[in-house]
């Protein structure tokens, strides 16, 4: 293999290692105002993904460093002809990352239902545009013979690539569910479980539509191909398991779900990396957008000495923090329980 | 004007993020510390500020990592035609930077947060030790490529004239980079200190937990002391690589219009812009200017109007004299501080061996004050290195008016930059009440006694009462 064929394969695992992971942190941060009713039972659905988030994101920043290094061009072109929806992006990104630091730092309603809000959109925005963004690269944007957009914002919003963006949405909030189910416990799984079940059936069928209208927009034969026929077992299982008590198959089917997912817009790409739709003489492929030979390398050789000691330590982070969290009691009632004498007061700490 | 704009808000998102940077840098190196102490000597009340500069840590981390995650966009978004020129050279440090120190800075950051009762006492020290290796080592790899802007090394020129890597090696032994980094952590140190000071300050004149802030006093200035002196040092150094690699930029610090030799120092000047080649000069310090740039009693420097004439008949037609003003008063707005810091530093060493420092009136107000002046530093060094640059993006090699991306339209700019200095005032303001209120709130009261009448009285038995 080419080094440049290796450098678009592991640009692709960085996006679809994002998208696995930061799938149920979007997920989770969507869904927590559904499954937790009280401040306790919110800040217990997020503290599912407390240790994890940032490490988490920190794919993103790789998949898009690690273009910049070996696709210069790709980069380039694609970043700065998807301006506006990067800037929601990282707008998206910043409301999320700070509210996770933030929220719990007042007893403010007002800070608190902000930064909820902050959270709740942020962690829908993201996996739209950038789904959006990633379906733009098959179906092709305005780019000229200098490779350079000549579109403008809504340009983006094309509707394979929106829909690809709503699919990805989809799972990703349907694997934020059955992470949910894997980490709580009692009344806060109930309500993951109850809410993965029209999830799952809107995921499916997202998944289903996207397959197909892939097919039309990607070329190729018209049967769908292996890993989109993977992607859409993967979801029904997910769907059909998160109403079980597989809480770890649900959640692993939901993983390759959008695994399968994003795989399939790289396998379809390949050996392009953005198609222009003003002609296919301009697409931007894996040749002629690539660094050169040395640059590669030395990538090469990092990338084979760090990425493994990151899959290492990561995947000990989430071995370290794998047992599920206790969910907090159900919200009291209003009245002390019956025959219950009122919480005896704390004693006051003696004066230091 | 879009490649105005395009510089604008460039600016001004990484001098915003740079405000933080240092803070992470600086304080996980300090909690790093403290916690270490505590693992030795297990005594409580080094948990506890552990845990509480630990918070303050978090805080800025969570705007230090989203403000950064900007900046690696911004390159393709703002600066594709850049982008397109030097990833070859410039993205391999920033692809390292991900995946040798923001992985393990977040992971690690993970496990610290959520590791105290999880895991042995040992691991989740060392967990906080990553912490602090990994956002030195980002710091490394960003500088790197940063330096290569400064003084392009180990490429070649392709057949289409792009700068092709030929030799990473020499990228990590660039003298500018080496230099460069020594200061970027040494200026980090300095302000991780500094903060922690402030605060300490600001405990120990309220007679509020006295002992525990009395520890991170000193602790503050023993860091601080020899962080101050080398850079000093480490400064005047990059000075004079500059003055080789870049000489205009540090003729332009000097507002040094005509070849001189030996060179005097001027302490201040009035007018001096770029179009005032004789501002009224006051102060001038004899043969100073040679031994700064050069390193020797007589050295002579080249003024700007000769650099301008050589560069030229070098590169063409063209302004090559950065921003005058600029350089003259960034450097010398981080040469003074930096001496008043010095002489702060001096000071606290002084008390700690008379043993005062906690009840000396003055010195706490000052260290309390003296916390601005990290941040205005770091925001000068920073103008001073940047600015210096142009006109070139990459010197000699490419130049900023030909880097912006040609998609990308004034008005994209302006919403990106209108955006994000709202976004930036709104976390600047949230952080600022947070650090304040956390900074206030004091130690947490898990263990231990609070301290707050003597010094080396032992932990008082306390009722277990006060969990919640």
């Amino acid at each position: 293999m080419q080094l440049h064929t290796i450098w678009f394969v592991i640009v692709s695992i960085f996006w679809t290692g994002f998208f696995v992971l930061e799938g149920f942190d979007f997920g989770v941060g969507v869904l927590h105002t559904i499954v937790g009713r009280t401040d306790a039972e919110r800040k217990h659905a997020l503290s599912t993904i407390g240790p994890w988030w940032d490490g988490n994101e920190v794919w993103l920043i790789v998949a898009g460093a690690g273009m910049f290094a070996a696709f210069p061009g790709w980069y380039a072109t694609m970043f700065s002809a998807l301006y506006l929806a990067l800037l929601l992006v990282l707008i998206a990104l910043m409301a999320r990352g700070v509210s996770f630091e933030f929220k719990d730092k007042s007893e403010d309603p007002r800070w608190r239902t902000t930064w909820r809000w902050a959270m709740t959109l942020g962690c829908v925005l993201i996996p739209l545009l950038l789904g959006t963004g990633l379906g733009d690269l098959l179906n092709g944007l305005p780019i000229d013979s200098a490779h350079e957009y000549t579109g403008d914002f809504f340009g983006l919003l094309t509707p394979y690539g929106l829909f690809t963006g709503v699919t990805l949405l989809a799972l990703c909030l349907l694997h934020g569910a059955t992470f949910l189910k894997l980490r709580t416990t009692d009344h806060v799984r109930e309500r993951a479980r109850a809410v993965a079940r029209p999830l799952g059936w809107v995921a499916i069928a997202c998944v289903f539509g996207w397959v197909i209208w892939t097919r039309s927009v990607a070329g190729g034969p018209d049967v769908p191909q292996p890993v989109e026929i993977l992607a859409v077992l993967a979801v029904a299982f997910a769907a059909r398991l998160a109403i079980t008590d597989h809480d770890g198959f649900a959640f692993a089917s939901s993983a390759v779900a959008i695994a399968a997912l994003v795989g399939s817009i790289f396998i379809d790409l390949y050996p392009n990396v953005m198609i222009s739709s003003t002609s296919s003489a301009y697409n931007l492929t894996v040749n002629n957008s690539a660094s050169g030979h040395y640059a590669l390398v030395v990538m090469t050789v990092v990338a084979a000495i760090f990425f493994p000691l990151v899959l290492i330590y990561q995947g000990w982070s989430f071995h370290v923090f794998r047992a599920r969290l206790k969910s907090p009691a159900p919200a009291p009632q209003a009245a002390p329980p019956a025959g219950g004498m009122p919480p005896a007061p704390q004693p006051a700490a003696p004066p230091a | 004007m879009t490649n105005d704009l395009a510089r604008w808000q460039f600016a001004t998102t990484s001098i915003y993020h740079f405000l933080f940077v240092p803070v992470t840098i600086g304080l996980a190196f300090l909690v790093a510390l403290l916690q270490t102490a505590w693992y030795r000597n297990q005594q409580p009340e080094y948990k506890r500020v552990t845990k509480f500069f630990g918070t303050l840590l978090l805080i800025n981390v969570a705007i230090g990592v989203v403000t950064g995650l900007v900046q690696e966009f911004e390159f393709g978004m703002n600066w594709s035609a850049y982008s397109r020129f030097v990833g070859d050279v410039f993205g391999g440090p920033l692809a390292m930077e991900g995946l040798a120190a923001f992985f393990l800075e977040s992971t690690f950051l993970g496990l610290w947060i959520f590791g105290w009762d999880r895991l042995p006492k040992r691991v989740h020290l060392a967990c906080i030790w990553l912490v602090a290796a990994g956002s030195m080592l980002s710091a490394m790899f960003i500088l790197a490529a940063n330096s290569w802007m400064q003084h392009p090394v180990g490429y070649v020129l392709n057949h289409q004239g792009q700068p092709e890597l030929n030799n990473v090696w020499a990228l990590f032994t660039n003298p500018t980079f080496l230099w460069g980094y020594v200061h970027v952590i040494l200026a980090s140190l300095v302000t991780g200190s500094l903060v922690m000071l402030a605060i300490s300050a600001w405990y120990l004149r309220k007679q509020r937990e006295v002992s525990a802030f009395h520890q991170t006093a000193r602790l503050s200035v023993l860091v601080l002391l020899p962080a101050i002196m080398l850079q000093m040092f480490v400064g005047n150094k990059l000075g004079e690589i500059e003055n080789t690699y870049q000489p205009v930029k540090i003729a332009a610090a000097e507002a040094q219009w005509e070849n001189c030799k030996p060179c005097s120092f001027s302490a201040f000047q009035v007018g001096g812009g770029s179009n005032d080649q004789t501002p009224t000069q006051v102060i001038l310090i004899p043969h100073l200017l040679s031994i700064l740039a050069t390193g020797t009693w007589g050295g002579a420097v080249v003024g700007l109007n000769q650099l301008q004439r050589e560069d030229v008949k070098k590169y063409g037609p063209g302004n090559y004299i950065p921003d005058v003003f600029i350089q003259y008063w960034s450097m010398r707005v981080m040469a003074y501080l930096g001496s008043l810091i010095a002489l702060l530093a001096l000071w606290g060493a002084w008390l700690i061996h008379k043993g005062r420092l906690d009840r000396s009136k003055w010195f706490l107000r000052a260290g309390l004050g003296a916390v601005v002046t990290p941040f205005v530093m770091n925001t000068a060094g920073w103008l001073l290195t940047e600015s210096g640059r142009q006109p070139w993006i990459v010197q000699g090699l490419m130049k900023t008016i030909n880097a912006n991306s040609p998609s990308v339209t004034s008005t994209d700019i302006w919403i990106s930059l209108i955006s994000f200095v709202l976004i930036y005032l709104a976390l600047g303001a949230a952080d600022l009440v947070l650090m304040l209120r956390y900074a206030r709130k004091g130690l947490d009261p898990e263990e231990g006694g609070d301290g707050v009448e003597g010094s080396s009285s032992p932990p008082q038995p306390t009722v277990p009462a006060m969990s919640y």
